[in-house]
């Protein structure tokens, strides 16, 4: 007996498998950058001080990281557009400008850091810069596993498009829902750890 | 100069490890003929199935395939429940080790005191430093490799697609992916015990700046929890999509077995409260390892020695995210155990369990309040009165659903046929020992009494009553009662009754005393149980009887490990519903092939309809028919 | 999700404009910064346009717009338990035993040993 509801919905609930597992996935990742707001809010608000964090950070710097994430989210739904569309060289022209989009990013992080670390700006000196590290890093290592993913799904991964069009589909639009999550707590980070 | 710390080699544990590979009885059951199940030949006909899917997998999968990487979930929750009772053998020894100590404190350890290696027991004698770590390893391991892969991931994945129906879980290979991310987690932990400086020994619940400071052994702890945790999320991911999505038809929210809503609840309270203990460990690797200060407050000193770290951190905000996670996670202890009894008194009383939609509905209300309540862990920690009655409050709300379901399930009983079966011995066992352990957690939620048993034995008293005679008795009973299903064959009656009876008595012996220590102030996590303060020296008697209680429980395990494996092959064999159950994993055969049924079942009724009038038997399948002559008795 | 081609192409649409408009709210994000609000205020500004943003993002891009009830009760369910972790420690800190642990001379007390240790 096969697996039913894996691409198909199942009637009564609506979904299918992939989309509802990849929002359970999601919630359990609100939850763990949670953790790390709170975090971030326990450990400033029982400081003797805390730095502006535009005294510390590059604001346009973070700020063109900001324009380059949410630019990768319009371009990696456009990417399932396209397939929709049955569009498919669109499709990997998108996802080549995702990926792209989010190499440029984790290029530009990668300066932000090495520019912080020759400064002797380690995370040991302090919690503002402690905590910045940590929210950020997992976030980058999130962007990583995206990435890994999405070049998957322009490499290898796009034999399925021939075999199982439907599945395929499927599988974009949940490596879409990952990759608007992390965008989404981008969105949060730059003003939490760049602007206040 | 610094000796290896050797491991304590517990007795008779590594003759277990060759029967590791008993998921492989699925690997010789394939290849037979099938030929038993007559009675229920007019709903599934699995032989058919059964010749497809050898041919399609057994002949050609390879051994790694088909036994170690296997993505059947009944292999899979195989693994899980060996791999959990292997490991809880593993900490009841670590455990008996302690006892020892705490019972004749400074004495040399009898036969193995050698094997601990003269870094934690120069001359047999156990040092403090080793006792914490004994300590904190018997509760990470009892509860993150022990209990909750056997209560969730083993019992859990072998019996909740059979019970709703489904072929397998919805993501078969993530599931494969959890149990070894599980194992790894496992192996990591064990590995402690040979890092310079031994095991993390911070207490299960590794508080910070402590934890922060401690040996190598923590941040090994660590590493382990990110993989224990990995593993748990993404089960909990695959439990909730195949419990929602892979029902059999005709089986609706209000039909499912009270088991698999137990797991459902369970599933939501492991996604959503192990991510911040997740984040939390991160941080506390960064301390360790980053020399970042997130729980380390300023000023710090350490052997006359000031910190050389930034500062600025909160040690309570390890406790927060901590207990966020660790009090949910106490219900995750519970919460399979209330399935499985409910299932076993449902079949043992030859009737429906009482209130099932007010049950569902406390399961689910519990599950909710869950989240809310961990303060109660903190009450000594400089909460103002405000907050401190915020979360009393809460606690006491939420001691309402436990109430519910407890008595909901002794209600069940009155005007039952009750069989004594060795399943239903363990689950009728379970009633009064989880409203032990319940009513005594009331001191402990209430703010006033909690400032005397905050730290006492009182709270192991009573978190072990809930765990051990509670969920550890109850899953027992769970092993009993779904070995048939798992192997074809019956575990033996007797040696069953001489487990129950041994395990209950000694369990109690146990524990109970506890209460009478908490009582007069002994403190928690002492290496020489208590002995040089002056207000336990009345009750330091009660440490011999505890240990005597613990050796004696060991002694009982035995009956059960050898029957456990002697009847694997050699046990009573049985047909696919020897219990006469209802719930729709009796009718698949014992036990099931790759695919389970070889249609999906169609469910006609609700899970526990026993005894209904104008049926020929005491007992209508979920999956079954409905018979002609029925129709008109049913009302 | 079973769209037709046409609606599909109205969804292109909404993506370029709300990703126009996720533009835009980072430039006021950026630009409101440096105005100089008491600390209290810029945080809720900062998160209010934070929150907008990510709004957009969830609506549209992730299409919970369109989405099952079952998702939604999930996501509400996720949003409480966020919030309950982001304020129920925050209360438990803010409301304490004395003037000893209070905000914001957490550190007080610690900064004493270290005055003793320092000998000065």
């Amino acid at each position: 007996m096969e697996i039913p509801y894996t691409v198909s919905e199942r009637p009564d609930t609506g979904l299918n498998n992939v989309k509802l597992g990849i929002w359970l996935f999601l919630a359990s990742e609100v939850m763990l950058f949670g953790g790390l707001f709170s975090s971030y809010v326990l450990l400033r608000l029982g400081a003797v001080d805390w730095p502006l964090g535009s005294d510390i950070l590059n604001v346009p710097i973070g700020a063109f990281n900001t324009v380059v994430l949410i630019s990768s989210s319009i371009t990696m739904v456009m990417c399932y557009a396209a397939l929709k569309m049955n569009d498919f060289p669109k499709y990997k022209l998108y996802m080549g400008l995702t990926i792209g989009l989010a190499l440029t990013f984790l290029a530009v992080k990668t300066y932000e850091y090495v520019e912080k670390f020759s400064h002797g700006d380690l995370p040991s000196q302090s919690t503002y810069l402690a905590i910045y590290f940590t929210l950020t890093g997992l976030h980058g290592i999130h962007i990583l596993g995206g990435v890994v993913v999405n070049g998957y799904f322009l490499g290898p991964g796009t034999a399925m498009w021939k075999t199982q069009p439907e599945r395929f589909i499927n599988r974009i639009e949940a490596a879409g829902l990952y990759w608007h999550f992390v965008d989404l707590v981008w969105i949060f980070l730059f003003p939490v750890l760049y602007l206040l | 100069m610094e000796l290896p710390v050797a491991v304590p080699i517990p007795e008779g544990c590594g003759t277990l490890a060759p029967w590791f590979f008993s998921p492989g009885i699925y690997g010789f059951k394939e290849a037979q003929p099938y030929e038993r199940n007559h009675e229920l030949a007019h709903v599934t006909t699995p032989a058919a199935a059964h010749g497809e899917h050898a041919a399609e997998h057994g002949q050609n999968e390879g051994f790694l395939q088909t036994y170690v990487f296997s993505l059947d979930h009944k292999v899979i929750g195989i693994q899980y429940a060996v791999t959990g009772l292997l490991f809880l053998f593993f900490g009841f020894c670590l455990m008996m080790v302690m006892r020892w100590q705490l019972a004749y404190p400074g004495s040399p350890i009898p036969v193995i005191g050698g094997l601990m290696g003269e870094a934690n027991a120069p001359g047999g004698i156990m040092l403090p430093e080793f006792y914490n770590q004994l300590g904190a390893m018997h509760g990470t391991i009892m509860v993150f490799l022990g209990v909750v892969p056997l209560a969730v991931g083993g019992f859990g994945n072998f019996v909740l697609p059979l019970q709703i129906g489904a072929p397998d879980m919805a993501f078969p290979k993530l599931n494969m992916l959890s149990y070894w991310s599980f194992f790894l987690g496992g192996v990591v932990m064990l590995a402690s015990f040979f890092v310079p400086g031994g095991a993390a020994n911070s207490g299960w619940t590794s508080y910070a700046p402590l934890s922060v400071i401690a040996t190598t052994g923590q941040t090994v702890w660590l590493v382990g929890m990110i993989f224990l945790i990995t593993s748990s999320l993404l089960g909990s991911v695959n439990f909730i999509v195949t419990t929602i999505q892979l029902r059999a038809p005709g089986l609706t929210f209000m039909r499912l077995p009270f088991f698999v809503w137990a797991q459902l609840v369970t599933a939501f309270l492991l996604l959503l409260a192990f991510p911040p203990l997740e984040a939390a460990g991160v941080l506390q690797l960064m301390d360790r390892v980053a020399g970042t200060s997130f729980f380390l407050p300023s000023g710090l000193v350490v052997g006359d020695v000031p910190l050389e770290v930034s500062g600025g951190g909160s040690p309570l905000l390890w406790q927060h995210l901590f207990w966020f996670l660790a009090h949910p996670e106490v219900y995750v202890l519970i919460l399979p155990a209330l399935g499985i009894v409910a299932d076993i008194i449902a079949n043992n009383t030859r009737k429906p369990i009482w209130g099932y939609r007010v049950l569902v509905a406390s399961l689910i209300f519990l599950g909710f309040m869950s989240f809310v309540v961990w303060a109660h862990h903190m009450f000594l920690t400089g909460m103002g009165t405000t907050m401190s009655s915020f979360f009393q409050t809460t606690t006491m709300i939420i001691s309402i659903p436990s109430i519910v379901i407890l008595s909901g399930l002794f209600l069940s009983l009155h005007g039952g046929s009750i069989r004594f079966t060795t399943p239903m011995l363990f689950a009728l066992a379970f009633l009064p020992m989880f409203g032990i352990g319940g009513l005594t957690g009331l001191p402990l939620g209430l703010t006033a009494p909690d400032i005397h048993l905050h730290d006492t034995y009182y709270v192991i008293g009573h978190f072990h009553y809930v765990v051990a005679p509670g969920t550890l008795l109850a899953l027992m009973g769970g092993i009993y009662y779904w070995f048939p299903k798992a192997t074809g064959r019956k575990m033996n009656d007797l040696l069953g009754r001489i487990h129950f009876w041994g395990s209950f008595i000694s369990i109690n012996v146990v524990f109970m005393p506890m209460f009478i220590q908490g009582l007069s102030g002994m403190n928690r996590r002492m290496y020489d149980g208590g002995a040089t303060y002056v207000m336990n020296q009345d009750v330091l008697v009660w440490n011999e009887v505890i240990a005597m209680g613990a050796w004696a429980l060991g002694f009982f395990q035995l009956f059960f490990i050898f029957n456990f494996f002697r009847s694997i092959n050699h046990g009573e064999k049985v047909g696919a519903n020897p219990w006469q159950a209802t719930t729709l994993e009796w009718q698949a055969p014992s036990p099931p092939p790759h695919g389970n049924f070889s249609t999906p079942p169609q469910v006609h009724r609700g899970p526990y309809e026993y005894s209904v009038r104008g049926a020929q038997k005491d007992f209508l399948m979920q999956g079954e028919a409905d018979e002609p002559q029925a129709e008109s008795a049913k009302v | 999700m079973s769209d037709s081609a046409e609606e599909t192409k109205k969804h292109i649409k909404t993506y370029w404009t709300i990703g126009a408009a996720l533009m835009v709210l980072t430039l006021v994000t950026v630009a409101i910064s440096y105005v100089e609000f008491a600390v209290p205020l810029t945080i809720t500004v900062a998160l209010i346009i934070a929150a907008t943003k990510g709004s957009l993002v969830m609506t549209y891009f992730m299409h919970l717009i369109g989405e099952r009830k079952g998702i939604h009760a999930t996501l509400l369910l996720t949003a409480f338990f966020f919030l309950v972790l982001m304020f129920l420690p925050l209360l438990s800190h803010t409301d304490r035993i004395g003037e000893y642990m209070t905000l914001p001379n957490a550190n007080t007390a610690t900064a004493d040993v270290q005055h003793e240790v320092d000998g000065h």
